[in-house]
């Protein structure tokens, strides 16, 4: 349907209010259709200013006019039903304006099942603005407008939520979901279904702190062995983390009852009855799968999200947001204890209309409202634009959810069979940066090159062990460590992806179950990964997981609504990361400290610059003394720029021997001021003028009757300055010394984050610097040994 | 949390077979003592769980977890089956009424409930074969 709508973009009608040659107006925009429209107009030519803000990758996304008729439209549609409910002898005989007679099925079982018939008068005669204001002040309970919520209907809820601000809807997460220790699901699959990638990827994930890992495969058949290798991989991290495969409802039902895989997401729910019914279910299909699920000890969740039906042509005109309300209204009827929603793969149709990113997250606060666990979305990319899909995903992140994504893609886009996420591999180190800027728990922590490195052989040899153990399949050395090695598939070269299909048709054809993988752990010495295999069974049999919202913690305790309950009542309550958890969260691998760069600049130390005693005042006309801040040749060696101090120097010291000036080098001892460091050796200088350098790299020309702070020439931006144009610099001191004409040096542009880059770094380099400052200590001249 | 909602306890849990939850252990897998019975969960755990869910202000989840301890009586094959029947178009109303009183013959009273309730809804829908 994707394809009907980027067509009615180059001209089709669209609807009932097109006109001849209006064509372009209408619906989705291509690729630049901005300027498009204009240059077909005939009208003014494409300024170079619009053409540039064209090429931006903004603009490689869809975005449509709301058009109610194609179901185009967020939060409200005039064809919305207004909320009502009757209730005759405790039945209901009208829902949302509709008769009792004319129920569709999706009606039919919300009337039935999913209303506190007690609370429905008290609920449905709250005013919509006087609800939303419940939904966001701290001093009413999750529990109260969970309590009013069960009473109200699809069409009251989307009337309510769609009244909440973006700042509200955070609010309202905040306080609404139902585990008050958020949590977060990765997507682990790969093109080719290899087991030891798998594995190995699944390590990661879980390693990164995902508690859950949804696979699922390019060829179906190769289901079983997807859920295996994940399953291993996933225990070679750690415990408790759930596994699911994500596949035909019947295949992954019996996965389940295995024991190969622990929950299930994928359990579609829609908004309209035709495209229910298209989807081959019924709600009471779906109510009796939920059970199946629960039955086996197994946890489910199912799927919704807006942009379904208008995806699939059936939005009946109705808004989005008021038939995802129906769907959240169902999931709780059927007993789902928890929703997958915020688009999902629809997320870029909602995506393409005015305030559709709003109605995303506020789907999720829908289902928070009603009392069940909310696996939040983000799993599909909702733009070419890094900034429109971080806007997106970003205030889940900071209200925090029962899971951020419900699928953060932990593997290379191009592996991700799912397609990809709106985050990926390329994003992990962003996240972790994200969710420490603002110190906030999105469930993930850095892992150490090393400990990544052990985890992912040790779960790729585990995968291997058992299938070779269990005649599964046999893996060469050379594969295990690519796939330990390896950042995606491509990196696996050619493999046998016919001996994976005969291992999945193995576990399926022998009925193998998870007992016989705990037993192949066990027998091959991979005893710790068997026993957290088999704690996950143990775990199926108490049940307690089934609860809304529950995960298991890595000591195999239970999280949920009902053993971690949300409590937020305002600031100062709720969910506040333990010192370990904010320990974490603040550990990211990239940080330095002064020690770091102290050690780091060790490293580049050399014996040159040897002091040769005090500086003497020096008296020929040619005279230039280069003067050096305090740490240099002791604790500071390279200047940002990378370039190492003596040979900055000896640059300097070149481009003063062209222009026949003589060059210095003096060590200025008592200040690391870049300015008085220059006019220091501008005052020693038979010529008086002086060149300062500080370690860092940051450089000036001064002369001696300039008062500090002012210079000749200033080299402002270290990192970028390059060994020509110190030369440059040196040569130009000599012109000033002869009084000869300069050729200034203008600062290299750059349009780097040059400050994000360095800022931490100078301010390590300068703490370098000051220990070194003396007080009255002189000037000591520095041996030229070795610097030309 | 309250008294009632202690997460089970693994020293009085059984699975379906019986066998005691704190036996499902390495030892007894390197035995080769565990099948698939052993892994599975109690109907009478899923009713504990069912008024654990009540209690926490969703009783359209215990009611799932109670039909759910009625599952625990079928085989995979027939949970399959009824799953099935109950897809768009498999099955006439009448034969989900005698899938119904199937059902309720053996005592799946939850279960047959709900058959019943989509054969009344499926007929006057459309949506029986």
């Amino acid at each position: 349907m994707l394809e009907r709508v980027t067509e009615s973009g180059s001209g089709e009608p669209t609807g009932a209010g097109d006109e001849p040659g209006a064509g372009d107006e209408s619906g989705v925009g291509d690729r630049g259709g901005a300027s498009d429209r204009a240059a077909s107009a005939g009208s003014q030519p494409v300024v170079g200013r619009i053409r540039f803000m064209d090429e931006q990758r903004v603009n490689l996304d869809g975005f449509a006019v709301e058009d109610v008729d194609l179901g185009l439209v967020a939060l409200w549609s005039p064809f919305d039903p207004e909320p009502s409910v009757v209730v005759r002898d405790g039945r209901v005989v009208e829902l949302d304006g509709v008769a009792e007679d004319d129920f569709d099925s999706i009606d039919e079982y919300i009337a039935r099942h999913g209303l506190d018939l007690a609370v429905a008068p008290e609920a449905m005669a709250i005013d919509d603005v006087a609800f939303a204001r419940l939904l966001v002040d701290p001093s009413v309970s999750r529990s109260e407008v969970v309590r009013l919520s069960a009473g109200t209907t699809p069409a009251k809820l989307a009337r309510v939520l769609a009244l909440l601000r973006p700042a509200e809807l955070v609010m309202a997460m905040t306080k609404l979901r139902a585990r008050r220790t958020p949590s977060n699901q990765a997507h682990v699959t790969n093109r080719l279904d290899d087991p030891l990638l798998l594995a190995a990827d699944a390590a990661t994930a879980a390693a990164f702190g995902f508690r859950e890992i949804e696979t699922t495969v390019p060829v179906l058949a190769d289901a079983p062995s997807n859920a295996v290798a994940c399953l291993i991989g996933s225990a070679a991290a750690c415990a408790g983390v759930l596994i699911q495969c994500s596949v035909e409802e019947a295949l992954e039902l019996e996965l389940g009852m295995r024991g190969l895989t622990s929950y299930a997401e994928t359990i579609s729910l829609y908004g309209t009855e035709q495209v229910f019914v298209d989807g081959d279910d019924t709600p009471w299909s779906k109510a009796f799968l939920t059970s199946a699920y629960a039955s086996r000890g197994m946890k489910m969740r199912v799927s919704s999200g807006s942009g379904a039906e208008a995806l699939m042509a059936g939005a009946e005109r109705k808004s989005m947001f008021y038939l995802e309300a129906r769907c959240v209204s169902l999931a709780r009827a059927i007993g789902s204890q928890g929703v997958q929603n915020g688009g999902i793969d629809a997320a870029s149709v909602a995506g393409a209309v005015p305030r559709g990113v709003r109605a995303l997250m506020a789907e999720n606060v829908m289902v928070m409202m009603r009392n069940l666990e909310s696996c939040s979305g983000n799993d599909a990319l909702m733009s070419e634009s890094d900034m429109r899909r971080t806007s997106r995903t970003l205030p889940i992140v900071l209200a925090g959810s029962d899971y951020v994504f419900s699928g953060f893609g932990m593997i290379q886009r191009y592996d991700n069979m799912f397609g990809p996420s709106n985050f990926n591999a390329e994003d992990i180190d962003d996240f972790l940066v994200m969710q420490r800027d603002w110190g906030v728990d999105g469930g993930l922590r850095t892992v150490g090159p090393e400990a990544i490195a052990a985890m992912r052989r040790r779960a790729a040899e585990a995968c291997r062990a058992v299938y070779r153990h269990l005649g599964l399949a046999d893996f060469s050395d050379a594969h295990l460590e690519l796939a330990v090695d390896a950042a995606g598939s491509k990196d696996l070269g050619e493999t046998d992806t016919l001996a994976v299909l005969s291992a999945a048709q193995a576990i399926r054809d022998s009925g193998m179950t998870v007992v016989d993988i705990v037993a192949a752990l066990d027998e091959t010495g991979f005893e710790e990964e068997a026993e957290r295999v088999l704690a996950l069974t143990r775990a199926r049999v108490g049940g307690d997981y089934l609860q809304t919202a529950a995960i298991f913690d890595e000591q195999m305790q239970v999280l949920s609504l009902v053993t971690d309950p949300n409590d937020y009542a305002g600031p100062g309550t709720g969910y506040e990361p333990t010192p370990a958890r904010q320990r974490e969260i603040d550990t990211i691998r990239q940080a330095r400290g002064t020690d770091d760069l102290a050690a780091e600049q060790a490293g580049f130390a050399s014996p040159l610059l040897r002091p040769t005693g005090p500086a003497r005042p020096g008296e020929d006309q040619r005279d230039v003394i280069i003067g050096v801040s305090p740490a240099v040749g002791r604790d500071v060696w390279r200047t940002l720029s990378g370039q190492l101090v003596v040979d900055v120097l000896g640059e300097l010291l070149a481009g003063l021997e062209e222009e026949g000036c003589i060059g210095r080098v003096v060590r200025v001892n008592d200040t690391f001021d870049l300015g008085r460091i220059g006019l220091s050796a501008a005052r020693l200088s038979g010529s008086g003028i002086g060149i300062g350098l500080q370690g860092k790299g940051t450089a000036l020309i001064h002369r001696r009757d300039l008062p500090p702070l002012a210079n000749l020439e200033l080299y402002s931006t270290a990192p970028v300055v390059t060994p020509e144009l110190y030369r440059l610099l040196g040569a130009n001191a000599a012109r000033h010394a002869k009084g000869t004409t300069p050729d200034p040096a203008r600062n290299p542009y750059t349009d780097e984050a040059i400050e994000a880059r360095y800022h931490t770094k100078v301010i390590a380099l300068v703490a370098l610097e000051r220990r070194w400052v003396r007080d009255g200590c002189p000037p000591e001249e520095l041996s030229l040994e070795g610097l030309r | 949390m309250t008294g009632g909602d202690a997460p089970s306890s693994e020293a009085t849990l059984r699975a379906l077979s019986g066998r005691g939850a704190d036996e499902l252990t390495l030892a007894a897998v390197r035995g080769g003592e565990l099948g698939l019975s052993d892994l599975m969960i109690h109907p009478s755990t899923l009713e504990h769980q069912a008024d654990v869910a009540a209690h926490h202000e969703n009783p359209q989840l215990a009611e799932n977890l109670r039909r759910a301890a009625e599952l625990t009586r079928l085989a995979d094959g027939e949970v399959l089956a009824i799953y099935e029947a109950l897809r768009p178009r498999r099955s006439s109303q009448a034969e989900l009424e005698q899938l119904a009183d199937s059902l309720a013959g053996r005592e799946l009273l939850r279960t047959a409930a709900l058959v019943r309730e989509a054969a009344a809804v499926y007929g006057r829908r459309g949506l029986a074969g």
